[in-house]
């Protein structure tokens, strides 16, 4: 299988390998770099567990192969934290008990900013759940998810 | 109050590493020198292994090895055994065909396993797996219970006639039978209660491996409960001792009953690392979960209530057949019988009652225990039924309610159905219930509702559940292969920090914090100084895992158990020191003393002279303040409540929108309100997703037509509304030390019979009073057309 050299940064570090052409993105992350934060839960880009940040807009990393983001500047759940200070989405997360299993919660929280993101003016429940329509959770009916991301929301555009 | 006391709703000590991406999955582990297997399988139902052809495969680059069902047969390694043996009408056993993890002769489901390819990384042995050539002689599929039953029908397993598994009951028909001949009114109603898929959102995954220098296998599994892997695996599948055997069930990505079984890539696996002394790693995809991870439900029933001129309930009658897939599962023949018949009374006072449920093989894939299982299908046969009654004789359906409710002073009640409930205030709650949804407001809502040409439905399900699982003795004389105890070890450190095991499994249900919070309470240290391990078969003395609303019940009591042990040798040596009788002893939030002095000691200074025992009764009293204990329950368990959803449909599109559901629930004592919460939202969307959205269909070939989540209809964010959730605890479980019941299946017990009884108020005034699960916007238009043609 053909193989070849892909460049990108991630987390703020340059990294380099060669990789088999045909390698995803999420593999990538996961096998080569040992981020075992981004999380495979399907195979048809339906849960969003493995959702990170290129160029700062959360991606599916399951469905763009590594090859795709050479020279892109990607951030996964790891490099969401500065040190021990939690992100406000991971610590909206917490606070409003949005997680159960942690299996769907990084790729959860990587939409999630994005979701903010996109709507810094003004970010309603309705809208929330319309945009987490492409990440799945299986335990907590998305109740605390909502509360988490309009409590994030406010802090973040503070 | 200390931090952490029971009742306050501290975060989760667990979500630190979920939420920065340091969980560690099974996926996530790897071992020196890994291979990778993928699993080849069966495309069709049913059908005659002709030829597999390793051949080609075996010449692919990077393939380290390749195993088929022959090289399974002629190792002569058993199959995968089933937990549960249920006797049927006459004392006549169920049948209990073999279930090998690598089928040598034919195959009886979609996804049956042929063969394992193992190779140096996952894209290799996925490519060389499509070398494989096989030659499958397609057999009739048998997919619905009515073709099973069929004369004629193709047979699932040769020696299993009429593909009847077991044919079983429980009550007197004939007694039943006397009350309907002369009851004033009876309600018939046939139902389908729905095959779901788990998906849990973290795919089953396995890895395993041996070390030939010790002769010890060492296996890491997506599972809710080691030790029964540990059992089923080494015991009855590969004959490996359990010293020389360790299951690993690291962080868990959920599991809702589907990760509770012995799986057969666990088992192959093993056998297999062995032959290439190698590790293996094996991760399920989406399709393999769809394909292979146990299912959910498949019933048909046919249920009857007869009632007095009054509305009382007289009898009911109910007839099951119950999908049990290609094989048995572990706990599957359980399900359909002591888990769903014994509810049947529900929170009634029906003095009779009579259930037939036949067990049925198809070549679908094995079905078991599912968030909620049989208790949700009992809750959804008994709620459809009431309120069907309810429209019939024009009762209103709180009325009728409240008319056949047992009283809270009625308890310990025992049902006709085996069950003594211990505990429950079933009126409060429905009182609760209806103030919380504004029942009284429903009418003007319905009005407003109906200006948008919309229609508007209410509906209730008032359940209980048996948890707590269980009694070994009434689980053994049931059936169960097992005891259905749990075990701890409470470790007091020499400086008074704690370590306890716990034979529990946590998969999303926050146990490192609960539990935390129980021995922070019973022996009064603080939280933080509280360290919870479960989950590993090496440092873990025993348990039975996670199921059943069961961890706090059963493994929280097993750690009562276990701290007043530590307290009662903490007395004796604080005896010692304190120069008191032992009996003069008393221990209160972290304090020995005297009783009536001012002498007293901390737990810290007791294990810290445990641990040096210089100033010690050394002969009378060993040193260490460590503790084990074994718990097993007295009795089940039975949260109960008060479930309430309202739903607008589009009439146009047969669309429906759950508008609000409110549930108030009795789960005992609570030790953590804002995890007690968590387990209901999640639970309520499983069941939402049941009643509106859920279900797993296999054509008439048996091919299973929704096979990824592009086919199957799991619930999104915007899919389902916020919820109203509240908890009574005025009725606390009587039997175990902490008086808790379990939270973790009620969501899903409640919600498809209340949103469908919402859905069916709705369509009742269009004269429709039946329709099945999921209520789909296709449903549901299609029954207003019938109606309205």
């Amino acid at each position: 299988m053909a193989t070849s050299t892909v460049s990108m940064t991630v987390n703020g570090k340059q990294v380099s390998a060669d990789v088999e052409n045909r390698t995803l993105l999420v593999q990538y992350l996961r096998e080569n770099l040992g981020l075992t934060g981004t999380h495979v839960g399907c195979d048809t880009t339906q849960c969003g567990a493995c959702t990170v940040h290129i160029g700062g807009l959360p991606i599916k990393s399951c469905t763009i192969l590594a090859h795709q983001v050479e020279g892109a500047d990607v951030t996964t759940i790891e490099g969401l934290a500065d040190g021990d200070k939690l992100h406000p989405m991971q610590e909206a997360f917490r606070e409003n008990h949005a997680l159960q299993c942690g299996f769907c919660t990084p790729g959860m929280v990587m939409s999630a900013i994005g979701i903010v993101e996109r709507n810094k003016d003004r970010l309603d429940e309705k809208t929330v759940r319309h945009e987490l329509e492409g990440n799945f959770c299986r335990c907590t009916g998305y109740h605390n998810i909502v509360k988490a991301i309009l409590a994030a929301h406010k802090e973040m555009t503070a | 109050m200390p931090d952490g006391a029971i009742g306050t709703p501290i975060r989760r000590r667990e979500d630190q590493r979920f939420l920065t991406g340091t969980g560690q999955y099974v996926d996530d582990f790897n071992r020196p020198d890994q291979t990778y297997a993928w699993m080849v399988r069966s495309s069709v139902a049913h059908a005659v292994i002709k030829s597999v052809d390793t051949s080609k495969a075996e010449a692919a680059p990077g393939v380290v090895k390749i195993l088929t069902g022959a090289d399974w047969a002629a190792d002569g390694v058993g199959g995968l055994p089933c937990g549960w043996q249920v006797i049927g009408k006459n004392d006549v056993a169920m049948h209990e065909p073999p279930h090998p993890a690598l089928v040598a002769d034919k195959v009886r489901h979609v996804g049956d396993n042929l063969a394992i390819v193992i190779a140096e990384t996952k894209a290799q042995a996925r490519d060389a797996a499509e070398l494989i050539e096989i030659d499958l002689e397609e057999l009739p599929a048998v997919v619905s219970m009515a073709d099973a039953a069929a004369d004629g029908a193709a047979l699932v397993h040769e020696d299993v006639p009429n593909n009847l598994c077991y044919d079983w009951e429980i009550g007197v028909k004939e007694d039943v039978d006397a009350v309907f001949d002369k009851a004033d009114h009876v309600t018939v109603l046939d139902l389908v209660n729905n095959r779901l898929v788990a998906n849990p959102i973290e795919p089953r995954a396995a890895l395993a491996e041996y070390d030939p220098a010790g002769d010890h296998y060492t296996l890491y599994t997506t599972s809710q409960n080691p030790h029964v892997i540990r059992l089923l695996m080494g015991a009855f599948v590969l004959s490996i001792p359990e010293h020389k055997l360790r299951i690993v069930a690291p962080d868990v990505g959920g599991g809702f009953g589907a990760k509770i079984y012995h799986y057969a890539e666990e088992a192959i696996l093993t056998w297999a690392s062995k032959k290439v002394r190698r590790p293996i790693k094996w991760t399920a995809d989406r399709s393999d979960s769809f394909m292979t991870d146990a299912q959910g439900r498949d019933h048909v029933t046919t249920g009857e209530l007869a009632l007095d001129k009054d509305g009382h309930f007289l009898a009911l009658r109910v007839q099951t057949n119950a999908n049990m897939g290609g094989y048995l599962s572990t706990f599957a023949p359980a399900i359909p019988t002591y888990l769903y018949a014994t509810l049947l009374a529900g929170l009634y006072k029906t003095p009779m009652i009579y259930c037939n449920v036949k067990a049925y093989f198809t070549n679908t894939v094995p079905v078991d225990a599912y968030r909620g299982a049989g208790r949700p299908e009992a809750c959804y046969l008994l709620e459809r039924l009431v309120e069907q009654a309810a429209r019939e004789t024009g009762i209103d359906k709180i009325d009728i309610r409240r008319r056949n409710f047992i009283s809270a002073a009625e308890m310990p009640y025992q049902t006709p159905v085996a069950l003594e409930y211990d505990s429950g205030d079933f009126i409060r709650n429905l009182e609760d219930g209806l103030k919380s949804a504004d029942y009284d407001g429903f009418a003007a809502r319905r009005a407003e509702s109906e200006k948008n040409g919309k229609l508007r439905g209410i509906g209730l399900a008032t359940y209980i559940e048996a948890c707590g699982i269980a009694p070994s003795a009434v689980a053994g004389a049931l059936g169960a292969r097992a005891g259905l105890y749990e075990s701890a070890e409470v470790r007091v450190h020499p400086t008074g920090s704690v370590t306890v095991f716990t034979g529990s499994h946590q998969h999303g249900q926050g146990h490192e914090t609960t539990f935390a919070q129980l021995v922070a309470d019973g022996l009064g240290v603080a939280v933080e100084n509280v360290e919870v391990v479960h989950g590993d078969t090496d440092r873990i003395q025993f348990g039975m895992g996670t199921y059943g609303s069961r961890s706090l019940a059963v493994g929280g009591s097993a750690i009562v158990k276990a701290m007043d042990k530590v307290v009662e040798k903490g007395k004796k040596i604080a005896a010692h020191l304190l120069e008191a009788s032992v009996d003069d002893i008393e221990f209160d939030a972290g304090t020995f003393r005297v009783s009536g002095t001012d002498k007293e000691l901390g737990i810290g200074d007791i294990a810290l002279t445990a641990y040096v025992p210089h100033n010690y009764p050394i002969e009378e009293l060993e040193p260490g303040l460590d503790e084990t204990a074994f718990y097993d329950p007295k009795n089940f368990t039975y949260p109960n409540g008060c479930h309430i959803a309202e739903v607008e449909i589009d009439p146009t599109t047969g669309e429906v929108t759950l508008c609000s559901f409110n549930a108030v629930d009795d789960f005992g004592r609570i030790v953590n309100p804002m995890i007690v919460e968590g387990q209901v939202h999640g639970g309520l969307v499983q069941g939402i997703g049941q009643a509106l959205m859920e279900r797993c269909v296999y054509d008439d070939q048996g091919q299973l037509v929704t096979g990824s989540f592009n086919d199957y209809c799991l619930p999104r964010a915007d899919d389902v509304p916020s919820f109203t959730v509240g908890t009574n605890e005025g009725a606390p479980c009587t039997h175990n030390p902490l008086g808790v019941k379990g939270c973790g299946e009620a969501g899903t017990i409640g919600a498809g019979a209340a949103v469908t009884n919402a859905v069916l108020d709705a369509l009742g005034t269009q004269g429709i009073h039946n329709i099945d699960m999921p209520a789909t916007p296709h449903r549901v238009w299609q029954a207003l057309q019938q109606s309205n043609g």
